[in-house]
């Protein structure tokens, strides 16, 4: 647990990726973990072909959420809004790239499960809770 | 060299079997959650142990020894924290499962058969969600008004316009000491004031009655809740303490089996207190052993208690004090004899939850959140915070923890 915070974590946390709004979203949804409070927002830009264009993220939270978030924008970007809808918890965590402990599962999902509620245009729920603790 | 109070802290310590059980890590554990739950000294693990291996009978209707046994001890326990909040009598205590719930059924049994549309509730910006959600549903279902007692800055309570918030009160409900930033309210100012208008208070005594001498009625309450977990208890336990006249004149709140006292098919006749608001089967060994724990207390001193923690306070706001440079931000009443033994505070630019994360690696435990106070939160600015809460079980050893780990906090995000 030594690799607890890595540099990256804290680079994602102090100086998020694609962090900010949207003129003109295609796409919207925000959430809070009611546990901590931590909140976060995400706008997603779909063309015509159901691609996501851009992508802006917007919140608040411990390094954990926000940096999940900063890299789950980052691998968003081109994606198709169906592929979104379908982005996988290990594939945020292997964004993360450090051990999250199962009171802190919640926290660095919670960008994951905004975004693919923006794309799914209701609330995701996981098929099953049970990583999230 | 160690002050006297703290090796009396470092032998009671010895008392609760948990704090000597190292993390997964090896790290010796450092707890600062007493103000979320307390730990438990082995005299009430025994007096579980016991009930359930020698005296476990149900209550108040067994005719056999066994039976009398059990509801003494029941009995007896309810004398035992009677004594301990100094009521008049034991008939004035009703078990609850907590504070929540206690709160609750003044809420549903006195706010009900007693507030009309245009009352008012008068409680604080403080208040645990415990104490605020049961009123803010009681306004809506009689048209009373919920009213704010402000706090300032600091966290201290704004007297100033009490008068003009006491207008047209009814109730006032209010905590005895913040959990989130350990203020100790001005009651002895409050309470009698609140009375010149007529009104009820109830005081929510979860974080005070663990930590020092509570009298109910040299305080003149007329409600009065706390939880027995919070103060060495088990969990499942808490009670209500209320004025004998106030109570009797109450309706019942659950209804059911032990709160009769005449049941027929077309009406029933209730039970005298404290039976009448104790619905079902009661939650007897966690109250037996509330029992027990209140006996510790009593043989520790609640004076020591309190004096203890004062100094532990004042100790830990000395350690932190270097780190304020740094970017700490120390929560609550400057004035210590103004604030229990609980430390809120933010460092740097690290999340609280990060912060207790990184604690927790060296086996410091403490909360990180908006600590079921989220319109105070918002009201100050906070997204969360770090807390560190005291007990009589806590030394100078546990503060010392927190400060190596605080700064371990500082190399891993780099705080200047």
């Amino acid at each position: 647990m030594d690799d607890f915070y890595k540099e990256y974590i804290l680079d994602h946390y102090r100086n998020p990726r694609n962090f900010g709004h949207l003129d003109a979203p295609t796409a919207t949804a925000e959430d809070l973990n009611p546990l901590c409070g931590d909140k976060i927002r995400f706008e997603l830009q779909v063309d015509g072909d159901g691609r996501v264009t851009d992508v802006r993220f917007s919140g608040k939270g411990c390094a954990i959420s926000q940096a999940s978030a900063s890299m789950l924008s980052e691998s968003l970007k081109g994606e198709m809004l169906e592929d979104v809808a379908r982005f996988s918890q290990e594939r945020v965590l292997e964004n993360v790239g450090i051990g999250i402990s199962p009171a802190r599962m919640k926290c660095a999902m919670l960008g994951l499960k905004v975004a693919k509620s923006a794309a799914l245009g209701e609330i995701a729920h996981w098929p099953d809770e049970a990583p999230a603790g | 060299m160690i002050a006297e109070p703290d090796a009396r802290a470092a032998r009671i310590a010895a008392d609760f079997p948990l704090l000597a059980q190292p993390t997964s890590r090896g790290k010796r554990l450092a707890y600062l959650d007493s103000a979320a739950t307390s730990q438990k000294p082995q005299a009430v693990i025994d007096s579980l142990v016991h009930y359930y291996t020698h005296d476990n009978a149900n209550i108040h209707r067994g005719v056999y020894e066994l039976a009398e046994r059990a509801t003494d001890a029941f009995e007896g326990a309810r004398a035992k924290v009677a004594r301990f909040v100094n009521a008049a009598e034991p008939a004035e205590i009703v078990w609850t499962r907590n504070t929540t719930e206690a709160i609750n059924l003044v809420s549903f049994s006195w706010g009900l058969a007693n507030l009309e549309p245009g009352d008012v509730i008068l409680t604080t910006q403080l208040e645990h969600h415990s104490n605020l959600v049961p009123w803010q549903l009681l306004a809506a279902k009689t048209g009373a008004e919920l009213r704010y007692i402000e706090v300032d800055a600091e966290g201290l309570h704004v007297l100033d316009d009490l008068d003009e918030k006491l207008r047209g009160v009814k109730l006032v409900a209010m905590s005895h000491v913040s959990n989130t930033l350990g203020t100790i309210a001005p009651l002895a100012e409050i309470i009698p004031r609140a009375h010149a208008v007529g009104a009820v208070v109830l005081i929510d005594g979860a974080q005070s009655t663990p930590h020092f001498a509570v009298d109910v009625r040299a305080l003149d309450v007329d409600f009065f809740v706390a939880s027995g977990h919070k103060m060495c208890g088990p969990t499942g336990i808490g009670f209500l303490y209320g004025k004998r006249a106030l109570l009797d004149a109450m309706p019942p709140f659950l209804t059911g089996g032990d709160m009769i006292r005449e049941v027929g098919y077309e009406r029933t006749t209730f039970n005298e207190l404290p039976w009448k608001f104790e619905a079902g089967t009661s939650n007897i060994a966690d109250a037996i052993a509330l029992g027990a724990a209140v006996e510790y207390l009593e043989h520790i001193g609640m004076d020591w208690v309190a004096a203890h923690e004062r100094a532990l306070t004042v100790y830990a706001l000395e350690r932190l004090q270097p780190f304020v440079a740094r970017g700490l931000d120390i929560y609550g009443p400057k004035d210590v004899t103004k604030r229990s033994g609980v430390i809120s505070f933010n460092f740097a630019d690290i999340h609280a939850h990060d912060l207790a994360s990184i604690l927790d690696l060296d086996g410091v435990c403490v909360r990180a959140g908006h600590h079921c106070t989220m319109p105070l939160m918002d009201k100050m600015g906070w997204p969360a915070t770090a807390r560190a809460s005291f007990y009589l079980y806590n030394t100078e050893r546990d503060v010392d923890q927190l400060i190596v780990a605080l700064d371990k906090a500082a190399d891993v995000f780099k705080v200047a």
